[in-house]
C-alpha cells in the first residue's frame, strides 16, 4: 500500500502534470452500479442469502440424477441425431440464404446506399429476435415437430451469417476488384472470380460455427415443440426421471464436444 | 467445400491423383451428410390451416395489442421486459464475480504448472457446454420457477464464456509492472493489487457488458421454460393464438434489445 502512495507524493513534487486526474467519475460509475443492484435484487427478491439456501437444493438435485439410466441411451439415440439433423439443414438453409444478402449489404459492392443501408436494418432486426423464439412462432404456424424447428434455425443462422459474411467481404483486399474493374468485368465476373476466391474461407468458417452454436440450440428447440432431443428432456423432467435426464444432457455434451472438436479442426485449416 | 479444396490441390507437394481422390472423398462424405440428414426430416406437408394462420399472425403483427402494455395492477409489458432486464443485470454481475478466481485458475500465466491452467481450462468449458436453457430447466426444478432461476442459470452459463476470455485477458498482460513490482519487493498480492488488476478490470468490465448483451438475448427466452421475465407472457400469448399480443410482446422486445445495445455500446466506450 505504501509504495505508491510515496511514488505519487515524490512525483507531486518533480512534475505537477504526471498525477492521474481524481477517480470521481469511476467511483460514481461504481456507486450507480451497486444502486442498480440493490434495485434489481429488491425487484426480483433475489437476495445474496437465497444463492446460499439455494445451492444445498441443487445438491439434491444432483443426487437425484446418479446414477444415469444407460438403458434410455438406446430410446435417445434417434432424437439425437434428428437434432444433429435439423442443425444440419438449418445451418446450411440459412447460409445460401445469406449469400446474396451478404452481397447485398457489402459496402464495397453494393449498389446503393439505398440498398445496403435498409438490408443492414432487416439483418439486426432479425438478429434481434433469439432463436427459441422463432421456433415457438413456427411450431404455431407449421404444427409440432422438426420442421419448424429447422426453419427457426435457418432464420437464426440467416442473421449471423449474413453479417458476418457482409463484414469479410468489406474487409477483403480491394486490388483484385480494381484490376478487374480496370480490364472490363461486369458484376457478375467481379463476385465470381474477385470477390468469391477471397470470402469464401471466411464463408466456410462461419458456417462451421454457427452449426456449432445451432447444435446446441437444437437440443433446445424440442423445449417448444420444435423437434429433437429438447422433447424428451422437458418429458423425463417432468416425469421426475432425472436418472434419463441426465443421460440426455450426458449424450447431448458428447455430441457438442465432439461437434466443436471437428469443426474447430476444419476451421483451423480453412483459414 | 467443393472451391475450398481445389486451392489446396494447387500446392507443389501434393500429387495430382492423391488430392483429386481427397476431392472426390470429401464431396462424396458431404453428399451422404446431406442424404442422411433430408432423410431423417420427415416433412409432414404445410398443414390445410398454414395460410388462415399465417394470415392471422400477420394481422396480429400489424396491429399489436397496445393495451397490454401497461397494466395497472397486473402482468404487463413493461413489468415483463423489467423483469427480464433485471434478470440480465444480476446473471450478468453474479457471472462476472464469480468467474473473476476460474479466470486467474486457468490463465497460464499465474500459474507455474501447466496442469493448474489446464484444469482451470477444461472446467471453463465444461460450463460452457450446457446451453443456458438447460442450466434454467435444472434450476427450476431446484428452486422453484421465477426469476431466481433465470438469474441462477445466466450467471452459471455465463461463468463459462466470460471466465474463458476474462483468463485470456490475464494472459495478454504486459509483464513489465509485474516485474518491476517483485523486483521491488511487493508480495503477491501487492503485485495482483498494483500490476494485474489495473491492466485487465477495464477489458473485464467490457468483456461483461457484452456478455450483458447476449444475456439479455437468452433472458428473453428464459420465460418460454417458466424461469421468468417477458418469456411468460410470451408462451401463454402463444398457446392461446393470441397474435395481436404477440406482436406487442416482440415489438417490446425488440425495442428492449436495441436500447440495452445502445446504452452497453455506450458505456463500452467510456471504459476503453
Amino acid at each position: 500500500m505504501k509504495t505508491p502512495v510515496s511514488t505519487s507524493a515524490t512525483l507531486k513534487a518533480a512534475a505537477p502534470d504526471l498525477i492521474p486526474p481524481r477517480k470521481y467519475k469511476q467511483y460514481a460509475g461504481w456507486l450507480v452500479l451497486i444502486a442498480v443492484l440493490i434495485a434489481c435484487s429488491i425487484r426480483t427478491e433475489v437476495t445474496p442469502y437465497q444463492l446460499i439456501t439455494g445451492l444445498p437444493q441443487m445438491g439434491s438435485l444432483l443426487r437425484e440424477m446418479f446414477p444415469p439410466d444407460w438403458s434410455y441411451l438406446s430410446t435417445i439415440w434417434g432424437p439425437m441425431m434428428e437434432t444433429v439433423q435439423i442443425a444440419i439443414l438449418g445451418t446450411t438453409l440459412g447460409g445460401l440464404l445469406a449469400i446474396p444478402v451478404a452481397l447485398l449489404c457489402a459496402s464495397n459492392l453494393a449498389i446503393s446506399r439505398y440498398v445496403s443501408l435498409p438490408a443492414r436494418m432487416i439483418l439486426n432486426l432479425i438478429r434481434t429476435i433469439p432463436d427459441l423464439l422463432f421456433a415457438a412462432i413456427f411450431v404455431a404456424v407449421f404444427g409440432i415437430g422438426p420442421f419448424a424447428g429447422m426453419l427457426a434455425l435457418v432464420f437464426f443462422s440467416f442473421g449471423i451469417i449474413a453479417k458476418l459474411t457482409f463484414e469479410a467481404i468489406e474487409a477483403i483486399d480491394p486490388g483484385p476488384l480494381e484490376a478487374m474493374t480496370a480490364v472490363g468485368a461486369n458484376r457478375m465476373q467481379l463476385i465470381m472470380f474477385g470477390v468469391v476466391p477471397q470470402a469464401l474461407p471466411y464463408f466456410m468458417s462461419y458456417l462451421l460455427y454457427t452449426f456449432e452454436v445451432n447444435v446446441r440450440a437444437a437440443a433446445v428447440l424440442g423445449l417448444v415443440g420444435a423437434g429433437g432431443i429438447g422433447l424428451l428432456l422437458d418429458r423425463a423432467l417432468g416425469l421426475f426421471r432425472y436418472d434419463r435426464a441426465s443421460v440426455i444432457i450426458l449424450l447431448t455434451l458428447v455430441i457438442v464436444l465432439v461437434i466443436d472438436y471437428g469443426s474447430t479442426i476444419i476451421r483451423r485449416k480453412l483459414l | 467445400m467443393k472451391n475450398m479444396t481445389s486451392p489446396l490441390s494447387g500446392k507443389p507437394s501434393g500429387s495430382v491423383i492423391g488430392s483429386r481422390i481427397r476431392f472426390a472423398l470429401i464431396t462424396l462424405f458431404i453428399i451422404a451428410v446431406y442424404y442422411w440428414s433430408v432423410q431423417g426430416m420427415q416433412f409432414e406437408g404445410i398443414q390445410g390451416t398454414a395460410g388462415t394462420v399465417s394470415r392471422s399472425i400477420l394481422q396480429g403483427f400489424l396491429h399489436p395489442d397496445w393495451s397490454f402494455v401497461y397494466i395497472a395492477e397486473g402482468e404487463d409489458l413493461l413489468r415483463g421486459l423489467l423483469d427480464t432486464l433485471v434478470i440480465s443485470i444480476l446473471g450478468t454481475v453474479v457471472a462476472a464475480v464469480v468467474c473473476i478466481p476460474f479466470a486467474f485458475w486457468a490463465s497460464t500465466n499465474m500459474s507455474r504448472q501447466l496442469a493448474v491452467s489446464g484444469s482451470g481450462k477444461i472446467v471453463l468449458s465444461v460450463i460452457r457446454v450446457f446451453p443456458e436453457i438447460i442450466v434454467a430447466i435444472l434450476f427450476i426444478k431446484a428452486v422453484g420457477p421465477g426469476s431466481f432461476a433465470g438469474v441462477l442459470a445466466l450467471g452459471i452459463h455465463s461463468v463459462g464464456m466470460l471466465g474463458k476470455l476474462y483468463a485470456e485477458t490475464i494472459e495478454s498482460i504486459d509483464r513489465g509492472p509485474q516485474e518491476a513490482l517483485i523486483a521491488s519487493g511487493a508480495n503477491r498480492l501487492q503485485v495482483l493489487r498494483y500490476a494485474v488488476l489495473p491492466q485487465v478490470i477495464p477489458q473485464f468490465l467490457s468483456y461483461s457488458l457484452y456478455r450483458f448483451e447476449i444475456n439479455i438475448r437468452s433472458a428473453t427466452t428464459l420465460g418460454l421454460v417458466g424461469a421468468g421475465g417477458i418469456g411468460t407472457p410470451l408462451i401463454f400469448a402463444l398457446q392461446v393464438r393470441n397474435w395481436n399480443r404477440v406482436g406487442i410482446i416482440l415489438l417490446g422486445i425488440i425495442v428492449l434489445i436495441i436500447l440495452t445495445d445502445l446504452v452497453s455500446g455506450w458505456v463500452r466506450r467510456r471504459i476503453i
